[in-house]
């Protein structure tokens, strides 16, 4: 490996690495401001100088790429006064509001100031000005604070694919802006108040609510989509303040989409906190003790192994395997969790796990998109696939109507029946995705949510054996499911043959006859028609569609409330931690469980969150190993099967506001007036 | 100094359409011909150069939007490079684009001059357009042909050598669409040393 000298330390570094890079390797630390891993190199901002033996002038460490033998001084006068004269220069007209600006306290500019600004200026002209741009109803600029680091452009044009930013002018007249001041039109575009080192860029609906050094901060995952990224939570007192990505590799490399970032103000709006039963028609607030005597009476009342138990789209491990049991002890096993009729085969986790995992979509070069629109049902892992198109020029796909996608596609069908020339290598397309090396193929729920569900995946799995790249180590067939519940609840088999195919319909038709207590663990997305019948207990934080036509309504804590464990998309295990805690009297699912199952006399064996999660592992081993996802790759139900027409209408209508959290936001629903509704009007 | 070349503004005429004609769309097919295949945006320069020529002079917001959508670019890329050049105007300018050079050398030579000249005949203020759409009146930095300063640059072309005199006479001919010289005003060959001095 080659070497290179760094403050007289020597360092091996790989080829292609920059200067940067390998000063990085030696722990010295480059400040910089234009410069970003994850991002192409500008070398604009000149504030990464460092000194390189034989060339004349100081050169920016974050372009120049490391050679052999090369002897770099990161600490030397020259050094420090490259950067001082540099700072001083970013310094003449950027403003000095820092007391009144969102990013102090967590400013790049700030910090560098501290160890290379001078303590007053020797400038005596006017600082110059810039107009604000409307860039939509997220994001909020004070463009005279720009340094014109240009990462917002280059984020939004390489990893959103959304050409909206740019930087206008040069000189003294540069400006950063969108065209004619346009709303950008991406779920990733939260992303450029991060990137921003400055104030320019900053959260409008945080705009002066906070600073940092007064929020808790607290590592957890986000629930909004299957991927489960990794975020920070900041609140204050209960109230969720922002969050913030994670770097985490696996998952959602450093960005998490708009929803994930904004949608917290709907964890202090229509908030359930309090124990609700009908009376009359109307839901009055009552005690824990009266409802859930209430219930035990009403379980038997109409039968206890009638019960039902059908789970949402945040429902965690701990209350699936918890209100599985409770069921089980009551005699029922009418429990699932498919809501949205998305078909799997029963018994094979492979049916409905992203199992290559989602970082291998970097290295995939043909993608066949089947009944899924990744861009709004998990919006990291689409960046992932536009990484792999502009990395590996991936061929994508698409079995389903038009979508906007932010990569060229081939668009093979409206219809399911497009599988079928994919199998025969009929379209052009099959043969490109046959031909390649590293195929994938991501099958949304949008597909699998019909009777026809078990064949696709039963002839994708055919496809998927016959790839090149598959082996009994690689599984290149993906279920992208949306929702984060998913996964573990199939794990934990939380499923009845019994509503396989026609979900809703069997339960309209199994609550005519049996009238019985149906459990809705948080879940929304059915119709309140079909259950009337029954005797509804909503356990869940948000009030609403289904909690207002329950007959008792029990709170549980949001995500952030509690600690609990979740199988994302690719099976791996998540845990999310409790940020403060749950509203009112709000109590988690677990504990309602076992007090019902005292109530019922069924003997349920935990007592404490530990002997909940120790059932877990009892249940499934996969739940043993936090952030590890084990994946096979048998395929067993493979099977040529012949589908038929069936024309694929994608399942989400709004990226917005597709849940209950996000459908009490303000900030979701102003994004779907300015961004969805003006699309739609143009 | 108010220039139209200097802007990040977009100017739009409501209901304003901008085609190609058919010789400029000939043009534009030869033109992306010169670069290679997924290379075509590269044409973006000479691409606005001709809308600007067809647009009498300034690209307009219709222009540029036709610009980028004959190169697949989207509108904002197409806008950076129509900002970062001086020499594309983003506002309409009149027949004769009078950019008059105030740099050391022109202004020793009496540029100030020529600016009060110019001012006079248009009757138009600095980084205007006179009433009559004939003139718009700019000062610039330098344009590179100080040594028979002072100078003016009048659309595409240099008018060296001037006095008050002779750059009166040129605006007015201009004004009355006369045919005017270029270059030196005095009969200068290119920068030669002026007749008389030679010695």
């Amino acid at each position: 490996m080659p070497t290179i000298t760094i403050d007289n330390k020597k360092v091996e570094f790989e080829n292609g690495m920059t200067v940067m890079q390998a000063c990085e390797l030696a722990g010295a630390e480059i400040p910089r401001f234009c410069y970003h891993e994850k991002l192409s190199i500008a070398g604009n901002c000149r504030m990464c100088l460092v000194e390189m033996e034989k060339a004349p002038k100081p050169v920016a460490s974050c372009a120049m790429p490391a050679g052999d033998g090369m002897v770099i001084k990161t600490n030397t006068d020259t050094v420090q006064k490259a950067r001082k004269g540099v700072m001083e220069f970013l310094l003449i007209n950027h403003p000095l509001d820092c007391p009144i600006c969102d990013q102090g306290g967590e400013c790049d500019l700030q910090d560098q100031a501290l160890h290379y600004g001078f303590d007053k200026s020797r400038y005596e002209e006017n600082k110059r000005a810039v107009k604000n741009k409307h860039m939509g109803p997220l994001v909020s600029t004070i463009m005279t604070r720009c340094i014109h680091c240009t990462r917002c452009v280059r984020f939004s044009t390489e990893v959103a694919g959304v050409d909206d930013l740019g930087l206008l002018g040069r000189g003294e007249n540069a400006e950063i802006t969108t065209y004619l001041e346009k709303t950008i039109d991406s779920e990733l575009s939260g992303n450029v108040i991060d990137l921003c080192p400055v104030g320019a860029l900053t959260s409008k609906p945080y705009a002066f609510k906070s600073r940092p050094w007064e929020l808790t901060k607290t590592e957890t995952h986000d629930v909004l989509d299957g991927v489960g990224s990794s975020i920070r939570v900041d609140s204050r007192g209960k109230q969720v303040l922002r969050v913030l990505p994670r770097i985490n590799e696996d998952t959602n490399e450093e960005w998490i989409n708009d929803k994930t970032r904004f949608a917290i103000d709907g964890l202090s709006r229509q908030r359930l906190d309090k124990v609700y039963i009908k009376n009359d028609n109307k839901l009055n607030v009552a005690d824990w003790d009266t409802a859930l005597n209430k219930i035990k009476d009403e379980l038997n009342k109409r039968g206890k192994e009638k019960t039902i138990t059908l789970s949402g789209k945040f429902t965690d491990a701990e209350t699936i395997i918890a209100s599985k049991l409770f069921l089980e002890g009551l005699g029922s096993n009418l429990y699932d969790c498919r809501f949205d009729n998305a078909q799997i085969i029963h018994n094979e986790s492979e049916s409905y796990k992203f199992n290559s995992s989602i970082q291998e979509i970097e290295n995939a070069d043909a993608i066949l998109l089947v009944g899924s629109n990744p861009r709004w049902e998990a919006s990291v892992l689409n960046a992932r696939i536009r990484k792999a198109y502009i990395n590996n020029n991936c061929k994508v796909g698409v079995i389903g109507p038009g979508l906007d996608l932010n990569y060229p596609y081939t668009k093979i069908s409206n219809s399911l029946s497009g599988l079928n020339d994919i199998k025969e290598k009929k379209s052009e397309f099959s043969k490109i995705f046959h031909n390649s090396k590293n195929p994938l193929i991501i099958i949304g729920t949008s597909a699998i949510n019909n009777s026809e569900g078990a064949s696709v995946l039963k002839l994708c799995a055919d496809i998927a054996k016959k790839l090149p790249n598959y082996s009994n180590t690689f599984n290149p067939l993906n279920i992208l499911n949306q929702d984060i519940s998913r996964v573990g609840s199939l794990e934990l088999g939380f499923v009845n043959k019994y509503f396989d195919n026609k979900f809703e319909e069997n339960i309209k038709e199994n609550i005519k006859t049996n009238k019985p207590v149906i459990f809705l663990l948080g879940l929304d997305e059915i119709d309140p028609k079909n259950l009337e019948q029954a005797f509804v207990v909503y356990i869940g934080h948000h009030g609403d569609l289904n909690a207002q036509h329950a007959d008792i309504v029990l709170p549980s804590p949001a995500y952030t409330e509690k600690t609990s464990t979740f199988m994302n998309i690719e099976g791996r295990v998540i845990q999310t931690s409790r940020c403060y805690n749950p509203l009112g009297e709000a109590k988690e699912e677990w504990k309602i469980f076992r007090v019902l199952s005292d109530l019922m006399n069924c003997d349920l064996q935990f007592n404490n969150l530990n002997d909940v999660r120790k059932h877990l592992v009892d249940n499934n081993k996969n739940f043993l190993q936090i952030l590890e996802c084990n994946n096979t790759s048998n395929l067993s139900f493979a099977s040529p099967e012949v589908i038929t027409e069936h024309t694929i209408a994608y399942n989400i209508s709004n990226f917005y506001m597709n849940d209950s959290i996000s459908r009490s936001s303000e900030t979701m629903a102003n994004c779907t007036n300015e961004i969805l509704n003006k699309a739609k009007a143009s | 100094m108010k220039h139209p070349g200097m802007t990040n503004k977009v100017y739009n005429i409501s209901n304003d359409v901008f085609n190609w004609s058919e010789e400029n769309f000939n043009r534009v097919s030869e033109i992306i011909k010169k670069y290679p295949n997924s290379r075509q945006q590269s044409a973006v320069i000479p691409l606005l150069d001709l809308a600007q020529r067809q647009n009498s002079g300034w690209l307009s917001k219709t222009a540029i939007e036709k610009v980028a959508e004959t190169l697949s670019m989207s509108y904002i890329r197409v806008l950076e490079v129509a900002t970062f050049y001086s020499m594309f105007n983003l506002e309409p300018v009149g027949e004769n684009f009078v950019q008059i050079c105030r740099t050391t050398p022109c202004w020793l030579r009496g540029s100030d001059k020529l600016t009060k000249v110019a001012q006079e005949v248009s009757n138009a203020k600095l980084g205007e357009t006179s009433t009559d759409n004939k003139f718009t009146i700019v000062e610039v930095e330098c344009l590179g042909a100080c040594c028979n300063a002072p100078m003016v640059q009048i659309n595409d072309d240099y008018y060296e050598d001037l006095d008050e005199h002779n750059f009166r006479k040129i605006l007015i001919d201009l004004k009355n669409n006369k045919s005017i010289n270029k270059g030196s005003q005095i009969g200068r060959q290119t920068s030669h040393p002026k007749r008389g001095n030679d010695a």
